[in-house]
């Protein structure tokens, strides 16, 4: 058997393979100031770490890092998946779906077309429209314009990437933002489904979020010069 | 090329929905037209001399005020996060947005020229030539602006920054743009060697831009 098949987490996933991530050391700097110094942990499959820290801590730096947006200074982000080891930005992305602050929402397409548009840059197929629909309650708001949505509703199509994106490690910054109780315990059935599918999550909050054996990572703003 | 033509359909999409810009270029486009017109005055062989120059000039302008929404929408709201996730390759990423941009801004005002250039008496033998100089060479406008708004992506209310850079690099496609448009009008046969001068500026931001511009939108959101 290969490793793609060995490492299939089972026949009803989503998940196409699982993946581990290890950062070794890692610093990044932003505008000439250090944020990050000697961040290690791993992440592995069925995971999820909550990442902690003030403002200024940075959280969303590590993640955009980790996502590759973000040149690491020094140490090293690598994602396992199967035999191989994905260490360049671009090799990493194959295997992570980032979701940041901001929604990658367009006002003026429906809630479809925004999740038909990602469905076509994936390369998934159109029945992941309806799951992400069904995923995130927004069945009804389907033909709606993303522009009458509400913040939370918006939010809630923004992370409805995931479903479409169907990536073993999920990077989440702040994903509860504007959303009531009820979006976010759904939210966290799907990151619960998605760690039994083998998939693993990294979340950066401040917001309380009840995710059964999650790990909690601490970040120290550095002092600055 | 799936995506390639996702992201072209959706910019053209967006472009001609509410607030999308398209509409506003063309806007521009015959403002720009009509105050040459009357600042000229009415004597027709004033018009005649200067319509080609206007009306390129008048797609130049219309190509600068909405460059700015090439990337910076998409930076702001997150998707050039996504966009550059899913890319293989970041640079055909930026000739798409390219593409979209002419679709959406300069081929409606390409459309429009006969309409403008009857207002300012463009001579009959003129039209083609135009159009032919227009459609070779407002790729360039495309091309060079998608560098350019990748260049300042991310500073705020960067769209005058945007222009000054981009209409130094417009210049090679307008001189030999209106020089094509003004040898064709007259049948001379500096025509052909000078529209393919114009193809060649078209041809060479296909090459650079894509390539810079990708570079540049990995160094800004870095």
């Amino acid at each position: 058997m290969n490793a793609a098949l060995e490492s299939r987490p089972d026949r009803q996933s989503r998940l196409a393979y699982r993946a581990s991530l290890s950062l070794r050391a890692v610093s990044v700097s932003r505008a000439g100031r250090r944020v990050l110094a000697g961040v290690t942990f791993d992440l592995s499959p069925g995971e999820a770490i909550i990442l902690k820290g003030a403002n200024g801590s940075g959280k969303t730096t590590l993640l955009r890092a980790i996502a590759g947006f973000l040149p690491a200074e020094n140490g090293a982000i690598e994602v396992q998946s199967g035999e191989s080891t994905r260490s360049s930005a671009s090799d990493r992305r194959a295997c992570i779906a980032y979701c940041g602050h901001a929604d990658a929402v367009k006002a003026p397409m429906t809630v479809r077309e925004n999740l038909s548009f990602w469905a076509r840059l994936y390369g998934a197929p159109e029945r992941r429209i309806a799951e992400a629909l069904a995923s995130f309650a927004l069945q009804a708001l389907a033909d709606t314009h993303a522009g009458a949505l509400s913040a939370g509703q918006r939010r809630r199509l923004g992370l409805a990437r995931l479903v479409i994106a169907a990536k073993p490690i999920w990077l989440l910054d702040e994903p509860t933002s504007s959303m009531d109780a009820a979006s976010s315990a759904r939210l966290v059935a799907l990151i619960e489904n998605h760690r039994r599918e083998g998939g693993a999550v990294l979340i950066a909050t401040h917001d309380r979020i009840e995710i059964e054996g999650a790990r909690n990572f601490v970040l120290e703003a550095l002092e600055t010069a | 090329m799936k995506t390639f033509l996702a992201i072209i359909l959706r910019d053209v999409t967006l472009g001609f929905r509410a607030g999308g810009g398209a509409t506003q270029a063309a806007m521009f486009f015959a403002l720009v037209s009509l105050v040459f017109a009357l600042a000229i005055g009415p004597e027709p062989a004033r018009l005649s001399a200067l319509a080609a120059p206007i009306l390129w000039a008048g797609a130049l302008l219309s190509a600068l005020v909405s460059l700015d929404r090439i990337f910076q929408s998409d930076y702001e709201d997150g998707t050039l996060d996504v966009l550059v996730e899913t890319a293989d390759l970041l640079e055909l990423r930026v000739l798409a947005k390219a593409a979209a941009h002419w679709l959406s801004s300069l081929l409606p005002l390409i459309v429009a020229v006969p309409l403008f250039a009857l207002l300012l008496n463009l001579p009959v033998e003129g039209y083609w030539p135009l159009l032919a100089s227009l459609l070779v060479g407002t790729p360039a406008l495309s091309l060079i602006g998608a560098l350019a708004a990748a260049l300042t992506l991310a500073l705020r209310r960067a769209s005058i920054l945007v222009s000054i850079l981009a209409a130094p690099l417009y210049a090679p496609a307008l001189i030999f743009g209106v020089g094509a448009a003004e040898a064709g009008a007259a049948g001379a046969p500096s025509f052909v060697p000078t529209l393919l001068l114009v193809a060649a500026s078209s041809l060479f931001a296909l090459v650079f831009a894509p390539l810079a511009g990708a570079a540049a939108i990995r160094f800004n959101m870095s």
